[in-house]
């Protein structure tokens, strides 16, 4: 009834819609994030629908269909929504229900109801029936009829795709409060945990699905995000790396059944094939081998066969190259170097593959946290990582009024001036040829902002200069040595120690300062020894800086404001 | 966000260094790029509220402060502003059966809604308020009747099964349905749905379907009524049992109480679910979506009844009509028969008198032919003549008499009318009607 869309009564969830796969979730009371199972037992629900006899199937239910009932089994359809037909790649519904043009949308032919007739069924109807099981499943769980939720989308869905989603969830009766962006969900269900701290970040979300891979590099500022660049590729993709492996299991099958045909080539082998080959993946990034096994794959005969890690890391390299590079090619288009990278995300159900880690930690220096299963034992399950994201996203504007979400997340709201370069002090010396530039706010920050910086003090105390300046980062290439020295430094990578070295043969990278223009300057008298100078900045978004300069513990204190240089700069 | 911690320590202030009050502007920050930042996490929430409002970072920081603080004091003094009756707070303990346990803890307002917390707040203000100790403290009597009543109060409130009791016959909490006359005058739904929002109270199915609005789907609208037709009530009237003599006296006594108790309670239960049957039939009848809904089945089925009769009547209407057709044609073939055998029979008799007509020019021809005679003619010479004519008249249809009378007629020479009668019977030789030499006569 009317309660449906009064704030106080939605129940809202978070949904992550993929193409392969979806997920839902909600948030406790305590505020953790929980991805809900379907009654299945499910936590990744494939986004499959079939029918048989007029009955709807859903999930992995569905997903079994597609052996025996492919033409009335619809898969792969998230990306077709909103969509015109000529517009869509129907690369990975060939084994499913094919696309067809209906009017200006996309439309599947199936049975699906009980009588004997095909019905062209709009991506749309599917899409919304698809919603209206995980709404059930979801409300089954919690009890209590779902009503709205955030769903997650790709970075470069149009508003044409979100208004058709917007448009299929309603049908299906769910209000969506807000669209996020896939990867900001993921970095947000990281922040949200209880030990994360707040810092100032580049975050890549390297997302490696089953239909496509997307790689974002995101700026995140005192837990601000900024999407800095995206890269999205529909080549180097999860079913991909199952057709590595059917190609291999096949080739295994045909050396051993010489007169039998190539299940490739066989509709139903194909699709058993596929299936035990993602069952296989999947074992793989759990176990060290895996056991291939299809009863009759083709003409009646069953075959068994084994894989080990090493095999299947060998037959996917290629691809695991390919993402890799991508990534590095994400990362550049952000006009930034590896060493600026702070962490790397990786999500998607394939990011489970301890390979794809290796291979991507391989690319980036030692600096850079990876957080993937295989290299750190609290990362997140990567398959969970947008729908936990969007669920907390949920619990934190359930209680608002649409109109008020659509007034926060307007353009006047989020677009704002980033820092163009950092803003910092020159320590130990104050000649801007030996000082050294340590930031205090780093570029890409979104203004205004407010920093406060706790800084030491030489030992003896007495007077001291407060430099305030720009910085650009610098990368500093040096050769390797002909005699390295050990180093034993780990110090995070902000302390640019100049004698920072490895003893690789390979040529050293390290991130270095240059001091740029200069802002201010401030003197704080008499400072005891042993104390430390606090430097509180606040930037306004019309680029004017107001500085605060105390002891800490010490009284009083210099204040200075920066007029805002938009002014200034029109006439310079 | 944390702050930023530099180990490296700060420069030395350099000799002759001086600005006015320690600060000196040197540059400018270089121009921003704007980006777009993602609408997502408390942080944004912050960032939001902050651009929304024009506040700055600070004064985000005190409002919202303000904000949480105001928020615990409006519960605190929600309890305890409501005014206590002078009259109440004379009451004897002993009468704590008819005592109104909400007023006595000044928690009207929720009644049956209270909550187990709210109940005990409640009680803690009215024991600081009213304890007996202060009141004597102040030089007042040690009069802790009122108390007794609060602690009573407190006590069946915070038993589950003493407040049930209670609540049962809490009537303070009913609320009294409306009257035909005010629920037609357009608030219906806003005094009924109270009604049934306090009747629900003691359902055991929670939670009770709302009365709805006039826009309520008729799915809803059965849904209401079938609820509240099928109401399963937890409601009990032990609270208002009379008291049980519980000297072991007279046990027969005792007993004979009980009873009565037993049979009060269950005529009660009785009375109490009649009258809620007809608290819900009373407002059936008023509800207008009723007939709203029986209206849109009746139209609905009429329009069906309607388009069936339509089509009948079209049908036999067409039927009708094709007979009818079918009648006029076969009258007019009918008389188009007759009319065309009159004219037979007419066109027959008409030639049977020409032929007759006919007949006697040529014989009257062949006397004036002097019967084919030259010069008088003998007895035997006619009767030949008229013998040859009458057969060639037998062996000539109408037309050719017709014919031959035409070449006959003013002929009167005997030898124009022999040489037609000649050329007659050639033609009836070549057609081979007739023999040579048969009609000599006319040879």
């Amino acid at each position: 009834m009317s309660a449906e869309n009064d704030p106080a009564q939605r129940v809202a969830i978070g949904i992550s819609f993929g193409n392969s796969y979806s997920s839902i979730a909600y948030t406790t009371g305590e505020g953790k994030a929980e991805v809900i199972a379907n009654e299945d037992g499910d936590r990744q629900i494939p986004s499959f629908l079939s029918y048989v006899g007029g009955e709807e199937l859903h999930g992995g239910q569905a997903k079994a269909q597609i052996v025996r009932n492919a033409k009335n089994t619809v898969a792969y359809f998230r990306d077709f929504l909103g969509q015109e037909f000529k517009s869509i790649d129907p690369t990975a519904a060939h084994q499913s229900a094919h696309p067809v043009q209906h009017e200006s949308t996309v439309a599947f032919k199936i049975q699906d109801t009980e009588e004997d007739k095909e019905n062209e069924v709009t991506v749309a109807d599917i899409t919304s029936r698809h919603l209206k099981r995980l709404r059930q499943s979801a409300s089954d769980y919690l009890g209590k009829q779902v009503t709205a939720a955030v769903v997650t989308v790709p970075t470069n869905f149009s508003d044409a795709q979100k208004s058709a989603l917007n448009k299929a969830a309603k049908e299906a009766g769910i209000e969506v409060l807000q669209f996020i962006n896939e990867p900001v969900a993921a970095v947000l269900a990281y922040d949200a945990r209880p030990d994360a701290k707040l810092a100032d970040k580049i975050v890549v979300v390297a997302d490696l699905g089953g239909t496509r891979s997307d790689v974002a590099v995101i700026a995140s500022r005192g837990g601000i995000y900024t999407i800095l660049a995206t890269v999205h590729d529909y080549e180097v993709t999860g079913l991909k790396l199952d057709q590595v492996l059917m190609d291999y299991f096949a080739k295994e099958f045909l050396k051993k059944n010489k007169s039998a045909t190539d299940p490739r080539e066989d509709t139903r082998g194909l699709a058993k094939l596929k299936l035990e080959c993602e069952a296989v993946k999947k074992a793989l990034s759990i176990g060290s081998s895996a056991n291939f096994s299809v009863e009759s794959l083709v003409s009646g005969i069953d075959f068994t066969a084994t894989i080990n890690r090493t095999r299947y890391d060998l037959l996917g390299n290629k691809l695991f190259a390919a993402f890799s590079r991508l990534v590095l090619h994400a990362v550049e288009k952000a006009q930034l170097d590896p060493l600026d990278v702070t962490e790397i995300i990786l999500a998607g159900g394939n990011a489970h593959t301890p390979k794809v880690a290796a291979t991507v930690g391989a690319a980036f220096p030692e600096s850079t946290t990876i957080l993937a299963p295989s290299t750190n034992p609290s990362a997140i399950n990567p398959s969970e990582l947008p729908v936990r994201g969007a669920a907390i996203q949920a619990s934190l504007i359930e209680e608002f009024d649409l109109e008020d979400i659509e007034q926060s997340t307007h353009p006047m709201v989020t677009v704002t001036p980033h820092l163009s370069q950092a803003i910092g002090v020159l320590c130990i010396s104050g000649e801007e040829s030996s000082g050294i530039f340590h930031p205090i706010v780093d570029a890409e920050t979104s203004l205004p902002v407010r920093r406060t910086a706790i800084i030491a003090t030489p030992r003896e105390g007495g007077d001291v200069l407060i430099k305030l300046a720009e910085g650009s980062r610098h990368i500093k290439v040096t050769k390797p040595e002909p005699k390295p020295k050990k180093e034993k430094d780990e110090d995070d990578e902000d302390d640019s120690d100049e004698d920072d070295e490895s003893d690789e043969e390979e040529e050293l990278r390290e991130k270095t300062w240059k001091v740029g223009k200069i802002l201010s300057e401030a003197a704080i008298r008499g400072v005891k020894k042993g104390g430390k100078v606090e430097v509180q900045i606040n930037i306004g978004a019309d680029l004017g800086v107001n500085a605060i300069y105390r002891e800490v513990g010490g009284k009083g204190g210099v204040r200075g404001i920066i007029q805002g240089s938009k002014a200034a700069n029109g006439s310079a | 966000m944390a702050t930023v911690q530099i180990s490296l320590p700060l420069p030395v202030l350099p000799q002759g260094w001086t600005a006015e009050k320690d600060f000196k502007p040197i540059g400018s920050l270089s121009a921003a790029n704007d980006r777009n930042i993602e609408p997502v996490g408390h942080h944004f929430l912050a960032h939001a509220r902050r651009k929304r409002h024009k506040r700055t970072f600070s004064e985000d920081d005190r409002i919202q402060a303000q904000a949480n603080v105001k928020k615990v004091e409006d519960e605190d003094d929600g309890e305890i502003s409501e005014p206590e009756d002078p009259l109440m707070l004379q009451r004897e303990a002993k009468d704590w059966k008819g005592q109104d346990h909400y007023a006595v803890l000044g928690i009207t307002k929720y009644r049956w809604r209270a909550t187990e917390d709210q109940i005990k707040k409640a009680h803690r203000k009215k024991v600081l308020k009213h304890h007996p100790d202060k009141k004597a403290a102040k030089g007042g009597t040690e009069d802790d009747q009122f108390f007794k009543c609060i602690q009573k109060a407190t006590e069946v409130l915070l038993d589950p099964v003493k407040r049930r009791q209670f609540d049962s016959v809490d009537e303070a909490a009913d609320v009294e349905p409306p009257s035909k006359k005010e629920s037609q005058k357009g608030n219906f739904y806003k005094l009924w749905g109270k009604v049934f929002e306090s009747e629900g109270r003691f359902s055991t199915n929670q939670p009770v379907p709302k009365l709805g609005n006039d826009k309520s789907t008729k799915e809803d609208v059965e849904n209401f009524y079938n609820f509240w037709y099928n109401f399963d009530s937890w409601r009990t009237f032990e609270y208002l049992d009379e008291d049980v003599p519980d000297d072991n006296e007279n046990r027969d006594q005792k007993r004979h109480v009980e009873r009565k108790n037993q049979n009060a309670r269950r005529k009660k239960k009785t009375e109490d679910t009649a009258r809620l049957r007809k608290l819900v039939d009373d407002c059936l009848a008023l509800d207008e979506r009723i007939k709203k809904f029986r209206q849109a089945e009746n139209a609905h089925k009429n329009k069906r009844r309607l388009e069936k009769e339509a089509e009948q009547k079209r049908l036999a209407e067409e039927a009708a009509k094709a007979k009818e057709e079918e009648a006029r044609l076969q009258a007019e073939k009918e008389a188009a028969e007759k009319a065309e055998k009159a004219e037979g029979k007419k066109a027959k008799e008409a030639a049977k008198n020409a032929a007759k007509k006919n007949k006697r020019v040529i014989r009257a021809a062949v006397k004036d032919g002097n019967y084919f005679a030259s010069g008088d003619a003998s007895a035997s010479q006619i009767d030949a003549a008229l013998n040859d004519v009458d057969a060639i008249i037998v062996k000539l249809d109408n037309e050719q008499i017709a014919a031959l009378t035409a070449k006959l007629n003013g002929k009167k020479d005997a030898a124009g009318i022999k040489q037609v009668f000649q050329e007659e019977v050639k033609s009836l030789i070549a057609a081979g009607k007739a023999q040579e030499g048969e009609l000599k006569s006319l040879a």
